[in-house]
C-alpha cells in the first residue's frame, strides 16, 4: 500500500484529491459522544448524592469538576479510538452523523435543569 | 475609578473570553458556509487563515470554560460562616436567599456551567475537520453540514452562558479580593 492509500488519499478520474471520510467521521461522532457523556453524568450527578460525592474531583468546583473532566477524558479516548480505527478509510457517513447529531440534542437535553429535573 | 479582582476577572472571563467567542461565532458559521457553498477557485484562498481561526476561537472557548469553572465559580459558590447576614461575597446564596432571584441560580446557573463546555467540544471538533479537510470539505456535504450544525449548537451554548452569566453578575457580582484603582477622581 502506497502512502496515499495509507493517509485515505484517493486519486480521482478529474485528477481532483479526495480524501477518505473516516477522520471527520470519528472527530464527528466523538464529539456528539463526549456532549452525551457531559449531560448524562450532570444529570447523575443531580441525582445521586454518591455520584454528586465522587464527582468532586477539586473541592472548590464541587462535582462539576468531575463532570466535566470524565466527560472530556471520554470524549478524548473516543476520538483516539475511533481516529485509529477510520483514519484513511471511508466509512458509512449516514448512520454516524446521524448518531453524533442525535447525541448532541440529548446533550443539550440533559443539560437543561427542567429536563433534567423531570427525568 | 476602582475594580476588585474578582470583578477583573469576572471581565476578563465573560467579556474577554466569552465576548470574542461570541463575535468570531458568527463569523466562523459564514465563512465556513460561504467558502464550502461556492465551488468557484477564489474560494480555495485563505483556508489557512480559517484554520487559525477556528483554532483560535477553540482556544477561546477553552479559557472561557476553564477560568468560569476554575476561576470565577469557586468565589460564586463559596460558602458563608454561620449566622453571615451579609451575603453580598456569596452571590449563590444571595440569589438563592430571595425567591425573586433564586432561579438566576436554579435556572440560570445550574443550565449555564454545564451547556457552555458544549461550545468547545465542538469548535475543537470544527477546527480539527477543517485543518485536515481544507478546501476538500467542499467534497464532503455530510460532514460540512454536521460542523455547521455543532457550530450552531455552540454559539446557542455560548449565548446561553453569556446570557446567564451576564444576568447572575448584574443581581449577584462576584466581587472581592484586591482593590485596583483604574483612574483617580478629582
Amino acid at each position: 500500500m502506497n502512502n496515499a492509500a495509507k493517509e485515505g488519499i484517493r486519486i480521482t478520474a478529474a485528477d481532483e484529491v479526495r480524501l477518505a471520510n473516516g477522520a471527520g467521521a470519528a472527530a464527528l461522532l466523538a464529539a456528539g459522544i463526549g456532549s452525551f457523556v457531559l449531560g448524562a453524568l450532570a444529570v447523575l450527578a443531580d441525582k445521586s448524592a454518591a455520584v454528586k460525592s465522587r464527582m468532586i474531583f477539586w473541592k472548590p468546583t464541587g462535582p462539576l469538576s468531575g463532570v466535566t473532566t470524565l466527560a472530556i477524558a471520554a470524549w478524548l479516548f473516543v476520538w483516539l479510538l475511533l481516529h485509529w480505527r477510520w483514519r484513511g478509510r471511508d466509512v458509512a457517513l449516514k448512520p454516524v452523523l446521524g448518531a453524533a447529531l442525535v447525541l448532541l440534542a440529548l446533550a443539550l437535553a440533559l443539560t437543561f435543569p427542567p429536563i433534567a429535573d423531570w427525568l | 475609578m476602582e475594580i476588585t479582582t474578582r470583578a477583573l476577572w469576572a471581565l476578563i472571563h465573560g467579556m474577554g473570553f466569552g465576548g470574542l467567542y461570541l463575535l468570531a461565532c458568527s463569523g466562523a458559521l459564514v465563512e465556513l458556509y460561504r467558502r464550502n457553498a461556492s465551488r468557484a477557485p477564489s474560494a480555495a484562498r485563505g483556508d489557512g487563515f480559517l484554520r487559525v481561526y477556528l483554532a483560535a476561537m477553540a482556544a477561546l472557548a477553552w479559557l472561557a470554560v476553564m477560568t468560569g469553572a476554575y476561576v470565577i465559580y469557586p468565589w460564586y459558590r463559596a460558602v458563608p460562616p454561620a449566622g453571615t447576614a451579609d451575603l453580598r461575597g456569596f452571590p449563590q446564596r444571595l440569589l438563592m436567599a430571595s425567591p425573586r432571584t433564586i432561579a438566576w441560580h436554579a435556572l440560570g446557573m445550574e443550565w449555564k456551567e454545564h451547556v457552555a463546555w458544549l461550545a468547545p467540544i465542538a469548535v475543537t471538533m470544527a477546527a480539527a475537520v477543517v485543518w485536515q479537510y481544507g478546501r476538500e470539505l467542499r467534497n464532503h456535504r455530510g460532514l460540512r453540514a454536521a460542523v455547521l450544525c455543532f457550530l450552531w449548537v455552540s454559539l446557542a451554548a455560548a449565548g446561553v452562558a453569556g446570557f446567564f452569566g451576564a444576568m447572575i453578575n448584574k443581581n449577584a457580582p462576584v466581587e472581592g479580593g484586591q482593590t485596583i484603582r483604574l483612574l483617580q477622581g478629582d
